[in-house]
């Protein structure tokens, strides 16, 4: 719309000097450093950031301490070691989308394995049974904190810091606060621990875990980016007030977020049986930080509205592969806790740099 | 074809109370077939609340509102869209990340046809994106770089245009814009104008809220004047002059009634 239109019948008479005025806006020197080039890719791609510093780590470290850290072994012993993080964070990154938080995600993912355990194991109910219980009662969990975000309208980050504490005192009244030990499951519902098993490829161990992990990154990230739910879910957390005026149901779109991320953390609990072996109430205890960790890592705005849902997974790996090569390196656990929370705040000054970018 | 003497829309004694507050008191309002009708008032006078009873964002206490002669009843603006009745708030309500594309969308997406469409429920952004090109080429605004641009890299002009090509490309009966040059320049002003007149020449009424009298006495074929929660009258700009229409909604001056209720 730079054509000033100016001649068109009917404008006011002061318009009439639009002819022969200056077509030009105000300009600013367009003197492009590389900075504001990159400043501008990352805007569009925030996702980059992430891609970079992983890609960047995995070298460092590779150099740093060599064959054991590179060995295909290694690598995808880290795959195993994020994937029940990953998963968590792939539910939060749906929640943090929205412009909301989620400190519930870890609790919810316990709570639903004790239950899981509790029914397969305790009671004699049928596996499967006892597993779509779970995934029934995570979904449960989460449109419990879609509709008291909603309909009560409270905000995210109180919310969920209550059910949090809620989630967890049900989890060690239904547990009892004990362990379902490994063999017990062995013998009466194994198949609570199918992801734990894995296939080897060339000294490699994928377990089931890793690969449920990344499907379901591939399918929430063609959710959001193919259906006209994604959309929504992109638009709200952009500016809410403006989806609702274009048409968009804002309250039930939320709840539905929130009950897929509650269901995915149920997905997360069956997963993290296999992973940890046996089914501990105390376990994951720092898993709702976790993953919002590795989805700040990961490019995703805490403002919402912005990023990729797989920058979430490259988060949670860059953080696993922090780990490992710190390890591997004989570095004191202590300054890998360190490094992580140096990681949360670059990430997070590389966002709001991002955010400022003049169009 | 329907109708075209009958009004597109009539309301008839609407009421609208806040506790204490009587923010629309037995107002009238019609519309007539691809018109564009200025709605202007002072200040809580009501004109947005009126408007707002129309295309069902408040539910009016009393009244009826008929269109086309068929009594209504919205719950929503939602529902009035569906009815082909657009809006263009004056926030544009667009979502700045998303595309321009999205955006034109946002709410009746295109779903691919066969498996991936129904099964998969897969967008079919290639189908959107002609659309919206389409469509904002007709209004001449393609001068945007890429229908998938995000809005927020758009000039405020621009995003006026891509707010009224959306309701432009949907409404079927009217279009209700809230104060569309507010926020614009000169030239950007000139531009969504023009658009204006571009629209009303597709048949589709608009109702025109706005303070700037140059521009509803340039565009508007009628001018309901709003007053104290009512239709004070409705007037023919070529019978009066701006500083009549400002003396009506202020009170500085009554209307004959008779002479001017066009």
């Amino acid at each position: 719309m730079t054509n000033a239109g100016g001649s068109a019948p009917g404008g006011q008479d002061f318009e009439q000097v639009l002819d022969h005025s200056d077509a030009r806006v105000a300009q600013f020197q367009r003197r492009r450093t590389a900075l504001d080039r990159v400043q501008h890719l990352l805007h569009n791609n925030p996702t980059l950031v992430a891609v970079f510093v992983l890609l960047l780590s995995l070298v460092a470290f590779g150099i740093v301490a060599g064959e054991r850290f590179f060995s295909a072994f290694n690598l995808s012993l880290i795959l195993q070691q994020v994937s029940i993080i990953g998963m968590l964070a792939a539910a939060q990154s749906l929640i943090i989308i929205t412009a909301g938080i989620d400190l519930s995600v870890a609790a919810i993912m316990v709570l639903m394995s004790v239950i899981m355990g509790n029914l397969a194991v305790n009671m004699g109910v049928p596996t499967p049974l006892a597993i779509l219980v779970g995934f029934a009662g995570g979904a449960a969990a989460g449109a419990m904190n879609g509709l008291l975000i909603t309909k009560v309208k409270l905000p995210p980050f109180i919310t969920t810091l209550g059910t949090w504490s809620i989630f967890f005192a049900l989890n060690l009244w239904l547990s009892g606060a004990q362990s379902i030990r490994s063999q017990d499951i062995d013998a009466n519902a194994p198949l609570l621990k199918f992801f734990g098993r894995s296939v080897n490829v060339a000294g490699a161990q994928i377990t089931y875990g890793v690969v449920l992990m990344i499907a379901l990154f591939v399918l929430l990230w063609y959710m959001l980016n193919y259906t006209a739910w994604g959309r929504h879910v992109y638009a709200i957390g952009d500016d809410k007030e403006a989806a609702e005026m274009a048409g968009i149901r804002t309250d039930r779109t939320l709840v539905s977020v929130y009950a897929l991320a509650g269901l995915v953390c149920a997905i997360a609990g069956w997963a993290s049986i296999g992973r940890v072996g046996s089914i501990s109430p105390q376990s994951f205890y720092e898993g709702n930080l976790q993953s919002i960790t590795a989805v700040v890592i990961g490019g995703i705005s805490l403002f919402g509205g912005r990023g990729s849902i797989l920058g979430a997974l490259f988060g949670a790996l860059i953080v696993g592969v922090f780990q490992s090569g710190l390890r591997i390196a004989g570095v004191d656990v202590l300054w890998q806790v360190f490094a992580i929370g140096w990681l949360i705040i670059i990430a997070v000054a590389i966002d709001q740099w991002i955010r400022r970018v003049s169009a | 074809m329907t109708d075209r003497n009958v009004p597109l829309v009539q309301a008839r004694g609407i009421v609208k109370r806040y506790g204490h507050v009587t923010a629309i008191d037995h107002s009238d309002f019609e519309l007539r077939h691809g018109e564009i009708l200025a709605v202007i008032g002072d200040n809580g006078a009501g004109k947005s609340s009126i408007v707002k009873a129309i295309c069902g964002a408040i539910q009016p206490d009393e009244g009826e509102i008929l269109i086309e002669g068929k009594p209504v009843r919205f719950s929503s603006p939602i529902e009035a869209r569906e009815m082909g009745i657009e809006i263009v708030y004056q926030t544009l309500a667009l979502s700045p990340a998303l595309s321009i594309a999205d955006n034109m969308f946002t709410g009746r997406e295109i779903r691919k046809p066969g498996i991936l469409g129904k099964w998969f429920r897969m967008l079919d952004k290639p189908a959107m994106e002609r659309f919206a090109r389409e469509k904002l080429n007709e209004l001449g605004l393609m001068t945007v770089q890429s229908i998938k641009q995000p809005v927020e890299t758009l000039s405020g002009g621009q995003r006026q245009g891509v707010a009224v090509a959306r309701a432009a490309a949907f409404a079927t009966k009217f279009i209700i814009m809230d104060e569309p040059t507010a926020a614009l320049g000169v030239k950007e002003s000139r531009r969504v104008l023009e658009l204006i007149k571009e629209v009303r020449a597709r048949g589709i009424a608009i109702i025109l809220i706005s303070h700037n009298m140059p521009h509803v006495f340039e565009v508007a074929d009628r001018i309901h004047i709003h007053r104290l929660g009512r239709r004070l009258c409705t007037i023919d700009p070529r019978d009066y002059t701006m500083s009549d229409a400002v003396a009506f909604m202020t009170g500085a001056k009554v209307p004959e009634e008779a002479a001017a209720t066009v």
